[in-house]
């Protein structure tokens, strides 16, 4: 067996611009999981019975489903239910793009909703307390004292999940959209280059996920308070 | 200022107060005291509305507190609490400590707010260390730090919930020192406290607690001198031995 270089060279391009949008894939789910996957773990700790079944409920199904029936779900379901909605009868087209960057969001949100919970209930029922005692309100309690350090708790996990994230954004492969993955696979079928391709991607997943796996272990050590 | 009615409250099957009632006037300083389990936390916890109440009523410099008062804003902002475990905000330095709810809370400018936090941690005794974390100080600063957060808007009334529980003995009197320095200045105190050599030289009165009761209020000096009830003696015998 042969490994042409050659073709690796030639396909750079094309794997970047898969590459990039990998990473906006990454940077979208993690964005928009981390902000609505708060407001679920607010909305999860809420006392408002209705409002943290609501949010226990969509935090348990998001997590009992796989990834990709949801990608599957979003990408030909919502095209008709809009269709539905707006009485037309027919599909709306959504694109894949768009497609992904929701599910991500919608997916990944129950994940970091569960993490950032993890982190609220880290912290100690007396700073509860004390922003009661000094009379902030709930949301400058939440934004300014209880947000923070329930983030700064669980860093390596949130880190963790992020690395997780970044990999299975491959599963967009399934609605043919061009991440590395789908990027590799097109050019591997192209010109039957599968072992190139396909070696080549294994390495800059390894590579960016071990990297970032090595900086959350660093951080870790650096995250304790008062170790500044 | 502070006038607490016929205050009972349960968790569950278990009464921790029952029908207490007392009067605290401005520029008083009292010391609630009592065996562990008594009451004495929770009493001065509903206070400021950190704890509900389950009937009668409290009433603290016009505001009127009572089962159904959910509301309790106003009442906060003119009632401080220092905390057995200090519960600085650890992600904060000390100066943004002591600025936070004078700026989120009494929507003071940011500057006006540094220079009422810098006044304060100077009479406190902390000028050196107001760009540090809570973590890097000692127990006693830390109480320290909390005192001045409290004081930052200008409360009418502080409540000390074991304020040196949780300190080295060597610390407990920097501490005791500052609430001494704000008791002369006339500040209206509640405190819980289980340091009687401070009850006795800065309290006015002593309420002393039992099973949920207020058993015994009497004068600082006469409550040591003289304990009427029998709990009150006991309790005494109990602490003093040593």
């Amino acid at each position: 067996m042969m490994v042409d270089l050659s073709a690796i060279a030639s396909a750079t391009p094309y794997l970047l611009s898969g590459l990039w949008f990998t990473v906006q894939i990454t940077v979208v789910g993690v964005t928009g999981g981390i902000v609505f996957g708060s407001l679920l773990a607010v909305a999860r700790l809420s006392r408002n019975r209705l409002v943290s079944t609501l949010a226990t409920a969509y935090v348990n199904l998001m997590r009992s489903i796989p990834l990709i029936l949801v990608i599957f779900w979003v990408f030909f379901l919502v095209p008709w239910a809009i269709g539905w909605m707006t009485r037309s009868g027919r599909p709306v087209a959504v694109g894949a793009s768009l497609t992904i960057f929701v599910t991500f969001v919608l997916f990944e949100a129950a994940y970091y909703a569960e993490i950032v919970r993890a982190g609220f209930r880290s912290i100690s029922p007396g700073q509860y307390s004390a922003c009661e005692a000094l009379g902030l309100s709930k949301f400058h309690a939440y934004i300014y004292i209880l947000f923070p350090q329930a983030i700064r708790n669980v860093l390596p996990i949130l880190l963790t999940q992020t690395i997780v994230l970044f990999q299975d954004t491959s599963l967009v492969y399934v609605i043919s959209a061009t991440d590395l993955l789908g990027a590799a696979t097109k050019i591997a079928q192209r010109d039957g280059r599968l072992v190139e391709m396909y070696l080549t991607v294994g390495v800059i997943y390894f590579v960016v996920c071990y990297a970032a796996s090595q900086f959350v272990k660093q951080l870790q050590g650096r995250l304790a308070y008062g170790a500044r | 200022m502070i006038e607490i009615n016929s205050v009972s409250k349960s968790y569950g099957s278990f009464q921790v107060l029952k029908n207490c009632s007392a009067s605290i006037a401005r520029g008083e300083v009292v010391v609630i005291c009592g065996p562990s389990g008594s009451g004495k936390s929770t009493l001065i916890k509903t206070v400021n509305g950190l704890e509900t109440i389950d009937s009668g009523e409290i009433n603290v410099g016009g505001f009127r507190l009572a089962p159904e008062v959910t509301n309790v804003a106003a009442l906060r902002r003119s009632v401080g609490m220092v905390f057995q475990s200090f519960e600085l905000f650890p992600h904060l330095t000390v100066l943004s400590n002591v600025t936070i709810a004078q700026t989120k809370v009494l929507k003071r400018s940011k500057a006006a707010a540094e220079e009422k936090a810098r006044s304060l941690l100077a009479r406190v005794g902390l000028s050196a260390h107001i760009a540090k974390h809570p973590a890097q100080l000692s127990g006693g600063q830390q109480q320290r730090v909390a005192i001045a957060r409290a004081l930052a808007l200008d409360p009418e009334v502080m409540l000390f919930d074991e304020p040196t529980s949780a300190l080295d003995p060597e610390m407990v009197n920097e501490v005791l020192d500052v609430m001494t320095g704000l008791a002369r200045q006339g500040m209206t105190m509640v405190c819980v406290t289980h340091e009687m050599g401070f009850a006795r030289s800065v309290a006015n009165r002593v309420l002393f607690m039992d099973g949920g009761e207020i058993v015994e209020t009497a004068a600082a000096a006469a409550f040591f001198d003289a304990p009427r009830s029998e709990r009150a003696k006991a309790f005494l015998a109990k602490i003093l031995k040593h």
